[in-house]
């Protein structure tokens, strides 16, 4: 009878409140921490860079090298970081800039695939974001990424985990309030991969995205599942205009 | 219920109740009261529950008077023993979405109806009977 009561109240509809305005990561993050990633001599996420820039030029298996076929300087990278994830037309399927990277490895370097959260990807695809610092994310939703993206808004909207919270419980209604004594985010992509105090590590998005279905209790999807691709293509739509930060520093 | 309704089973008549009731009242008014789970609880023990990362970790989103680190994605609970009965926040801790679907505070002692929850809690409540107990004497003793 009671859970009958309930449900006359839920006849709610499940389209999510998005944040207005638009605020980036480092907004809720202290001065000091901001401070830290505006600067390219403090940030931690350079060395990260500078390591991927190193990979960039250097032989694969085969002997090609990343920038035998992008150019040298990587130029031609700029603007990748904010057009994925996206469904690639070679691949097939949805991609995020670190399966496409592993894409042209073992396509066109005949290297050996390298671990999701390794130091060689996470150097690599920090590299490539960088180049994309500053311009707008403009995903594709439309097409055949059409279904990944409904299926990452419902992920969204779903509560999950013992603690029974869907991620717009905390990045739509209560964004700005804080969580013990941590600032919540509106929940934007765009800093990663960062460089988070907590881990002492350069992370990916996908990293950061398992902590917070940890943080509820929920079964954590895979790195680089289809689940976590749709949910970060979701959240890019829900960041559009807002500029890729990468690599971001987080605490 | 009048003769309009008796084409529906007795399923649909009891939402039919179920819904006048709620539309009369309005969703965030209806008092509910909840029975105690066990035998009473400890404000003291349940002073820990509210603080602990191993309890209810309340702190994350309620401030109460003499817990400095605390969120506030939840209201204040300073007071909230002269607000609310014990059969009322029982009411709340155990499952506040059955006050409010929308609500954003988690269901404490449910095991049903979750979707995904993580193997090493599955099939638990987050708090057991004897932990709402006691949170519930500690919330009832803040007046
Ligand atoms: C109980 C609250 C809560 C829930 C539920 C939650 N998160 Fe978070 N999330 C946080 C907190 C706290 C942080 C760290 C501070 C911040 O950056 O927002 C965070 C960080 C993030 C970030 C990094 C933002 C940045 O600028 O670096 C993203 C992206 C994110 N969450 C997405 C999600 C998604 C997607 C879900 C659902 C699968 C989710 N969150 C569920 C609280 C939550
Ligand atoms: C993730 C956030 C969160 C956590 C954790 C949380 N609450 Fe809440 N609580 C809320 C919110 C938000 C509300 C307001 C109703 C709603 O939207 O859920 C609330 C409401 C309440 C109320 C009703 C207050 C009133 O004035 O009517 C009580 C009592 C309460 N919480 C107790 C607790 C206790 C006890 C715990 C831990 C065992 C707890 N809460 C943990 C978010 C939380």
């Amino acid at each position: 009878m009671l859970f009958l009561a309930a449900f006359a109240c839920a006849a709610v509809a499940q389209e999510p409140k998005r944040p207005s305005p638009l605020k980036p990561g480092p907004e809720f993050q202290s001065p000091d921490v901001r401070a830290l990633q505006a600067d390219d001599f403090a940030n931690p996420g350079m060395l990260w860079v500078a390591r991927g820039g190193e990979l960039w030029r250097a032989p694969g298996a085969n002997g090609k090298r990343c920038a035998d076929c992008h150019g040298a300087d990587a130029a031609s990278m700029k603007g990748v970081a904010a057009r994925h994830p996206r469904h690639d037309p070679s691949l097939g399927r949805l991609t995020d800039l670190a399966g496409r990277i592993e894409a042209c490895r073992s396509r066109h370097q005949g290297s050996p695939d390298l671990a999701r959260e390794s130091p060689e990807a996470l150097a690599l695809e920090a590299f490539v974001a960088h180049q994309s610092r500053g311009l707008p994310v403009a995903v594709s939703t439309d097409g055949p990424a059409r279904e990944a993206y409904e299926r990452g808004r419902s992920l969204y909207v779903a509560r999950v985990g013992q603690l029974n919270l869907a991620c717009t419980h905390c990045h739509d209604e209560r964004w700005g309030r804080t969580l013990l004594a941590e600032p919540i985010s509106q929940g934007h992509p765009t800093g990663w991969p960062a460089y988070r105090l907590e881990w002492q590590s350069l992370g990916s998005l996908h990293r950061r995205l398992r902590a917070c279905f940890f943080g509820v209790r929920a079964r954590q999807p895979a790195a680089g599942s289809e689940e976590l691709l749709a949910l970060e293509l979701y959240l890019a739509d829900r960041a559009r205009g807002l500029a890729v930060e990468a690599p971001g520093v987080r605490r | 219920m009048n003769a309009d309704v008796t084409p529906m089973n007795a399923d649909e008549g009891m939402r039919a109740v179920a819904i006048a009731a709620v539309l009369g009242s309005g969703c965030a008014t209806l008092s509910l009261e909840q029975a105690p789970l066990g035998p009473p609880g400890d404000a003291a023990r349940g002073r820990e529950v509210f603080v602990s990362r191993e309890g209810g970790h309340c702190v994350l989103c309620h401030r109460v008077p003499g817990v400095r680190v605390a969120g506030d994605v939840g209201p204040a609970l300073e007071g909230i023993g002269t607000r609310l009965s014990p059969g009322e926040i029982r009411y709340r801790v155990v499952d506040i979405t059955r006050l409010n679907p929308e609500a954003v505070m988690p269901a404490f002692h449910r095991t049903e109806g979750l979707a995904r929850v993580a193997p090493a809690y599955a099939g638990r409540p987050v708090l057991d009977a004897r932990q709402v107990e006691d949170v519930v004497a500690y919330l009832g003793s803040l007046r």
